[in-house]
């Protein structure tokens, strides 16, 4: 495992849209993993099956599976076009329209005979690792998926953090289902013994490329900000939160991202869009919410053409927090995974979101807030409104709320989010003004 | 003199404001907004400017006292006999055209008699011009599409019944020839308009002719007196497609939360209820938005919703408020599809419900939607002003007055007749805090 990989280049450039090397890398890395799954079978791997927020990619590993994230299958879909038809085809095989696309877009890809994101053919998974971090989705999605596979799952339940800490008997809680329940059945299904040393290992590179994305993320602090902290950060996440954290492959990305972003720093640059260099810094925000994933690049289009930069989303924290101290932690291998499955995002509960976002206005000089809320995500659709009004009344600065979908590209509409966008940049600027005592 | 414009491209119409340096509104110009936006907008903005010229003259001629008492009378009888003359050119402009258009058309044989037809149609729409704009006559629209075609249908019915033709020729020519007409912009004609509009109106009333060198002179003056476009704002879904850089362009929630606060400075919430959407603002006390909702993914519960439904009982849209006022009993309508309520209406009308107590209820659904925008967006605050189409309908202001107490105690509910012009109000004070506060000057000045 400490075998050293080659500095990584990227072949892969092609000349109609701009992005940054680390960027290109990072495709990559993902379409590596697919092909990796793709080949599973012939290669005699065994395939797992888990979520995002608070994924377990380090004890995967031990056991030596290949694995497939549903969300990253189906934003990836979304993001190539291809999710409109699977989520026709899943509500053709009745599931209602109010159902959350991400399930749809994977069951049409199902009925569509598993054909994935980069083409190549996925494998039926041999176990469905629930981890179940806040989405209470999750559950019905897999018990979904559970029947057609008619494969085995394995729960591991993380409580929710309604007290807004992780009390030590949650700690416990989680650590002893992992123990008692989830490496015993892995352990089974894989024929691999697991190895607590190997688990270290793989959390000492989680570390060190925790360390490296905080410093990325945290780079828009800098005025104009170097990156994007949510259209750039999606590809930023990417191999952390999915098959690569871990791994020697991330650990170096990582590093040569951090790299980039500082010498971005050093040049007084702004982030990278689709077509080149953004323009002068207009706007500071802060997002709550995921991005539209199938008009992707039209949605980032109207925040850059107008001099908006994104400094911190909670987005980008999905998988798992870092940017309040949380490393993986090789010392204490399992209590460390439970702290990380308790802490990711989506298990917080509103006042936990709240503060975070403020402290992001503070620290990241934002100028407010914009929720983008999703139409058919039901766990966190709830109190966003709410988040919305506490934020303006203790920050003070102007928030806005818009709708859009996942990966539904029927519930995009350009015209009406444009619309509300430039009003809320509009408004950012009339109230800056006011504040300077201009109208 | 230096004035500031703002134009608001709706869906349905265009509107223009125009304030001096003291921020006073001299004019207002409303156009249908046609295919064109560009069209619309310039027409709108010159309509204004007319508008403008007329407030002045009133002014003007108010301070000599020329016309003591008799200057309501005056300015009235002026403005009619200018719409004459454009009419009259517009006219002359559209027989021009039609009969371009005749050339061109592939009526064979019949092609002579509807020469023939055509022009006995536009001798006899000359001829009853001057009734269109007598004292006190009633025009369903002052747009010359609707004035003009209405005329010309019934006329050419009549005319082609008389000359044997067929009429659906002479529908074809005017089909082809409107759209061109109504899309060409007058502006040079304004002056010799006026003039002329003038001698029409010492003619109509010779008691003023013997004052004619007092009441010339300050008209004159006025009409030399330059009206420069110091700065234009465009605003609403149109936007995008005015002749200006981004600088003169403001969304449509900043102007129309600006525009209520100029009518009504203690102005804290907005409701817009307009043809495609509905807005809920929230201002500071210099009017600019803290924050705001608008309808997401559907249109329910806006002005389309009551179109609809007067499409749906064969009633004309302003007679919907007026039926519902008759009311006695409370009839739920849902509010959550506009083509829902149009079977639930039927529904309701089979089980005997009477008409205007259903439409009471529609009209209650319509402001129980803007409720919902309104509590998103933070509640309703006094004062709150109600803009858009929609706040001309009496039964949405009575459903408003009695929703607002019951969720929000007892406010001030301020209405500005001219409410549709709120957008255009809130450009054109943008356009003048651009210049006088922050040193801007017209970097693109539309034509």
């Amino acid at each position: 495992m400490n075998t050293p990989v080659a500095a990584p280049v990227s072949t892969k450039k092609p000349q109609d849209v701009q992005k940054e090397d680390a960027m290109w890398l990072q495709k990559e890395l993902i379409s590596k993993n697919y092909t990796e799954l793709a080949t599973a079978r012939a290669n005699n791997k065994k395939v797992s099956a888990t979520f995002v927020p608070g994924n377990l990619n380090e004890l995967l590993m031990c056991f030596d599976f290949a694995r497939s994230l549903p969300e990253t299958n189906a934003l990836q879909n979304g993001m190539r076009k291809k999710s409109g038809k699977m989520i026709m085809d899943a509500e053709r095989d009745g599931q209602s329209e109010d159902v959350c696309t991400y399930v749809k877009a994977d069951l049409g890809m199902m009925m569509g005979g598993e054909v994935g994101p980069t083409g190549e053919v996925m494998p039926k998974p041999d176990v469905l690792l629930l981890s179940y971090t806040g989405c209470f989705t999750f559950m019905k999605w897999f018990e979904l998926i559970r029947h057609k596979y008619g494969c085995e799952t394995v729960m591991l339940h993380v409580p929710y953090q309604g007290e807004g800490k992780i009390a030590p008997n949650m700690r416990d809680y989680v650590v002893k289902q992992l123990k008692e329940t989830v490496i015993p059945t892995l352990e089974r299904i894989s024929g691999v013994k697991f190895d607590i040393d190997r688990l270290r290992q793989y959390m000492r590179e989680s570390a060190k490329a925790e360390e490296d994305l905080v410093k990325v993320l945290q780079s828009a602090k800098n005025r104009p900000s170097p990156i994007d902290g949510y259209f750039g950060a999606v590809y930023y996440i990417g191999p952390i939160f999915t098959a690569f954290r871990g791994t020697p492959e991330a650990t170096q990305y990582y590093s040569m991202l951090r790299q980039e972003i500082e010498q971005r720093v050093r040049d007084g640059k702004g982030p990278i869009t689709p077509e080149g260099e953004m323009g002068e810094e207009k706007y500071r925000l802060i997002v709550e919410g995921p991005p539209n994933w199938t008009s992707f690049r039209d949605f980032w289009k109207m925040f850059y053409d107008e001099g908006a930069v994104v400094v911190s989303s909670t987005y980008a924290k999905v998988g798992g927090l870092y940017d309040f101290g949380f490393r993986h932690d090789p010392d204490h291998p399992l209590e460390s995974l439970a702290e990380y499955c308790l802490g990711c995002y989506t298990n917080l509960n509103l006042p936990s979101r709240i503060d975070m976002i403020c402290k992001y206005i503070d620290e990241y000089q934002a100028d407010g807030l914009l929720i983008n809320s999703i139409k058919s995500c039901n766990s966190f659709s709830a109190g966003q409104l709410l988040i919305l009004r506490e934020v303006e009344k203790r920050t003070g600065k102007p928030a806005a709320f818009i709708e859009t979908d996942l990966v539904d590209p029927r519930y995009f509409s350009g015209a009406n989010v444009k619309n509300r966008l430039e009003s809320y940049f509009q408004m950012v600027k009339a109230k800056r003004a006011a504040l300077t005592g201009v109208h | 003199m230096r004035c500031f414009i703002g134009i608001d491209l709706g869906s349905t119409t265009t509107k223009a404001v125009v304030i001096d340096e003291n921020q006073n509104i001299l004019g207002r110009g409303i156009t249908n907004s046609r295919s064109n936006y560009d069209t619309a907008a310039t027409i709108a903005k010159q309509e204004a400017l007319l508008n403008g010229r007329f407030y002045l003259f009133r002014q003007a001629l108010g301070s000599t006292k020329a016309l003591n008492g008799a200057l309501d009378g005056f300015i009235g009888q002026l403005e009619r006999d200018f719409r004459l003359e454009q009419y009259l050119e517009q006219l002359g402009d559209l027989e021009q055209t039609c009969h371009r258009s005749l050339a061109t058309a592939k009526f064979g044989d019949s092609t002579k008699a509807v020469e023939g037809a055509l022009g006995e149609v536009f001798r006899r729409l000359q001829g009853e011009a001057a009734d269109l704009f007598k004292p006190g006559a009633k025009r369903k629209s002052d747009f010359f599409r609707d004035i003009a075609g209405s005329q010309y249908l019934s006329i050419g019915e009549t005319v082609a019944k008389e000359a044997g033709t067929r009429y659906d020729f002479l529908l074809n020519v005017f089909d082809r020839s409107i759209i061109e007409v109504e899309n060409r912009v007058y502006a040079d004609s304004i002056r010799r308009h006026l003039l002329a509009a003038l001698e029409r109106t010492f003619v109509a009333l010779p008691e003023t002719a013997a004052r004619r060198t007092q009441v010339e002179a300050p008209i004159k003056g006025i009409l030399d007196t330059e009206m420069e476009e110091t700065y234009v704002v465009g605003t609403g879904y149109g936007r995008a497609r005015l002749p200006f850089s981004k600088e003169h362009i403001r969304s449509e929630i900043l102007c129309h939360g600006l525009g209520a606060h100029v009518m009504y400075p203690h102005t804290a919430t907005v409701l817009d209820i307009g043809g495609q959407d509905t807005k809920a603002i929230q201002v500071d006390p210099h009017g600019i938005v803290e924050s705001f909702q608008m309808n997401d993914r559907c249109a329910a519960g806006c002005g389309r919703y009551l179109g609809y439904i007067a499409d749906e009982m064969n009633m004309g849209l302003h007679e919907l408020g007026p039926l519902a006022m008759k009311s006695t009993k409370n009839v739920r309508i849902n509010s959550t599809c506009t083509v829902f309520a149009g079977a639930e209406l039927r529904d309701r009308l089979s089980l005997g419900e009477k008409r205007e107590d259903i439409m009471a209820g529609l009209h209650r659904a319509i402001i129980l939607r803007a409720m919902s925008i309104l509590a998103r967006s933070g509640g309703i605050r006094d004062q709150f002003t109600f803009t858009g189409g929609v706040a001309k309908n009496e039964a949405a202001v009575k459903a408003l007055n009695e929703l607002v107490a019951e969720n929000y105690g007892k406010l001030t509910l301020n209405i500005d007749p001219d409410s549709i012009y709120t957008g255009a109000l809130g450009g054109a004070t943008f356009a003048w805090r651009a210049v006088t506060e922050d040193g801007k000057v017209a970097e693109n000045r539309p034509n």
